[in-house]
């Protein structure tokens, strides 16, 4: 398979467009913005629509209007406009829309910082908007996953009518590595029960909306929903799991963070340090199964992030807090270093 | 015996949520006539706002699409983009329009959007019960303005049709009332006006749609057409403010 | 000859047909109500009825058939 040198952000922009991505709706934002002057180049001449809004309230619900008529869309931003699309993506949740959202997430909370960071964790895995409500998330590391997983991310938006998002950061969004783009042949959902195209005088007219005045009407389309999100926990968890058979110490990380740590673990075995690591692929739903099975013999596990530590909460449950978990993080766009963690892991190991 | 009149089909044959001689109705069923006159009802997609039409979509018999607060010509941009062929509209509120949507309503203009916007202006929040609007008038008494709109504290209402009309996408901007059957008539006029612009892909047309809100206004049915004649339409002029179609044809 | 029908209970008796009517022959019952309590609008004289049909074009509810 040919592969390309390619750039995170123009990487997750093609792969959208070979996933059957019918339009995009951007706002500029560093350190996105390749993504969309990408979209610009290329999505006309792919036969698509790529338009610059005025503003990232727009942007997503122009995703909402598209994505209403049974056409693959997306938008991408970095958490600042994130925060600003949270009420869009809500919508498109309650409305029961596929649409994918990408997240190259930088320093916050405020206009925070440029450069990467993950502290966005808990927005998109928790309060990513306002109402009882999960999007997908996934969580590339290398330039390769988010080809991949922008593939994925369309094809089980539609499988589930639900937002997904793919959590990126600064570092992976600016990164170039060498691509292949898998043959996609977009799996022909059919969503002429629902989509919102025109009755033709055929048919009922079709109505997306997420307003149910009556509770009981309300809590039922939520209770519907949840039984899906019970599907796809079921089904689509994701987890890398490396050296983790005989650890002693599990390092728990994601993203662009678990290359560095994927390092530290290296260093840490050769010297004679059982470490091991649990690298989440998918963030919501969490791994759970995958992360007990990675600690099923280890005595610690250490979560390491490029926040305050966000996803420590999340490996502390699938646990059942049946073993210690300690934290090490770098934050504000400040990258951890394989000696850092290394350093950590000897700490929190007792190797010393 | 043949009928004269009765409801269009596009408008469903439903009960409607609102108070007794609220104009929405009116407003709706002009829409549905166009829809049904000009046959597109089954190619139409239809964008309801938040606020007291955010249930429209329930009334209108095409496809229907409830967008969030202001955010309505956004999705309407979303899906004409990706249909360019089928019709979209938005039918939208004051307050949805022209305070919390402002952004969307100047953008989707200034980009000669080739959709229909419908704009009740009726100076009031009626879903939330009777608030302070952008368009509410200098001296309104309402909920937030108990003394009366004082616009050196509140500010000066908002003229839409004025304020978009400078905008080179704007294809087609009017101000209509639903006071009175001739002023219904020239409403009907200008909605298939606008549609009609859509068909022949000319860009954005609004119609700005003066209404009535006895609830909230405290007033009678019958007053709330009079205090729309009497003290809306000397601030905000019936007429058309911008027709690219027609020679001098702008106010 | 001319006939306007009010559909009963869609009539919210707001009376806005009461004032279109050119001929004054539309008005509001004064002691039937519909089933949601509502005054209802009614032809006082079906002779007089001209078929204009504009109490039908101001009724927000679309509670007037009119025939011809």
């Amino acid at each position: 398979m040919e592969r390309n040198l390619m750039k995170g952000n123009e990487a997750l922009a093609e792969a959208a467009i070979r996933a059957g991505c019918k339009c995009f709706f951007g706002y500029p934002i560093t350190p996105q913005t390749e993504l969309a002057a990408y979209m610009a180049k290329r999505m006309n001449k792919a036969g698509g629509v790529f338009l610059q809004a005025e503003s990232e309230i727009a942007a997503i619900n122009m995703v909402l209007g598209a994505a209403s008529t049974g056409v693959r869309a997306m938008t991408s931003s970095s958490s600042p406009g994130i925060s600003l699309k949270s009420e869009g993506i809500s919508y498109i949740a309650g409305s029961d829309l596929p649409a994918v959202i990408i997240n190259v997430q930088r320093g916050g909370p405020g206009l925070g910082g440029i450069q990467p960071s993950q502290a966005d964790y808990w927005q998109a895995t928790k309060a990513l908007g306002h109402g009882d409500f999960h999007l997908m998330v996934f969580a590339p590391a290398s330039v390769q996953e988010m080809v991949d997983f922008v593939i994925k991310a369309f094809d089980r938006a539609d499988k589930y009518r639900v937002p997904a998002m793919i959590l990126a950061d600064g570092l992976l969004g600016q990164m170039m590595e060498p691509v292949s783009f898998p043959e996609v042949n977009p799996e022909a959902v059919d969503k002429s029960s629902w989509a919102a195209t025109g009755h033709k005088g055929e048919r009922e007219h079709h109505i997306i909306n997420s307003l149910y005045l009556q509770p009981d009407a309300l809590q039922k389309s939520v209770v519907d929903r949840f039984e899906r999100y019970e599907q796809i926990k079921a089904n689509e968890t994701d987890a890398e799991l490396y050296l983790t058979e005989d650890c002693d110490i599990l390092l728990c990380a994601f993203g662009a963070t678990a290359r560095v740590v994927k390092s530290a673990v290296n260093d840490a075995r050769a010297m004679g340090i059982k470490a091991g690591l649990f690298r989440p692929r998918t963030l919501w739903p969490f791994p759970e199964k995958e992360l007990n099975e990675a600690a099923k013999n280890a005595k610690k596990l250490l979560s390491v992030e490029m926040s305050m530590g966000q996803m420590i909460d999340d490996i502390k449950l699938a646990i059942n807090c049946s073993k210690p978990v300690e934290f090490f993080g770098r934050t504000g766009g400040v990258i951890p270093t394989p000696a850092e963690v290394l350093a950590e892991i000897k700490k929190v190991g007792g190797a010393e | 015996m043949a009928v004269v009149f009765e409801r269009p089909k596009a408008f469903l044959d439903v009960p409607t949520h609102y108070c007794p001689g609220c104009t929405h109705g009116i407003v709706h069923r002009l829409v549905a006539e166009v829809l049904g006159e000009m046959g597109i009802e089954g190619e139409t997609i239809g964008v309801c706002p938040v606020g007291c039409s955010v249930m429209a979509y329930d009334y209108f018999g095409c496809d229907m699409i409830e967008a969030p607060h202001g955010r309505a010509p956004a999705v309407a941009t979303g899906v004409k983009r990706t249909n360019p062929d089928k019709f979209v509209f938005t039918y939208q509120g004051d307050g949805d329009l022209a305070a919390i949507g402002t952004a969307e309503t100047v953008h989707v203009a200034t980009r000669g959007e080739n959709i229909v916007v419908i704009f009740i202006n009726n100076t009031i929040y009626g879903m939330t019960g009777g608030q302070m609007a952008p368009t509410t008038l200098p001296g309104q008494v309402t909920q937030t303005t108990p003394f009366g709109r004082d616009p050196q504290l509140a500010g000066y209402p908002v003229r839409v049709c004025e304020m978009l009309s400078t905008l080179t996408g704007t294809a087609f901007a009017q101000r209509v009332a639903v006071d009175s059957v001739p002023h219904i008539r020239e409403a009907k006029k200008a909605i298939r006006k606008a549609f009609e612009n859509q068909k022949e892909k000319r860009g954005f047309s609004i119609v700005e749609v003066l209404s009535t809100c006895p609830t909230n206004w405290g007033l009678s049915p019958l007053d709330a057409i009079k205090r729309l004649q009497d003290e809306m339409i000397p601030y905000y002029p019936l007429g058309v403010y911008k027709d690219i179609t027609a020679e001098g044809g702008n106010k | 000859m001319a006939k306007m029908t009010v559909i009963t209970e869609r009539c919210k008796g707001c009376g806005l047909c009461t004032a279109a009517c050119p001929k004054g022959i539309v008005a509001l019952q004064k002691e039937k109500r519909n089933k949601k309590g509502y005054f209802y609008a009614e032809c006082t004289d079906e002779a007089a009825c001209i078929s204009c049909a504009m109490c039908a074009m101001m009724c927000p509810d679309c509670a007037i058939i009119v025939e011809k």
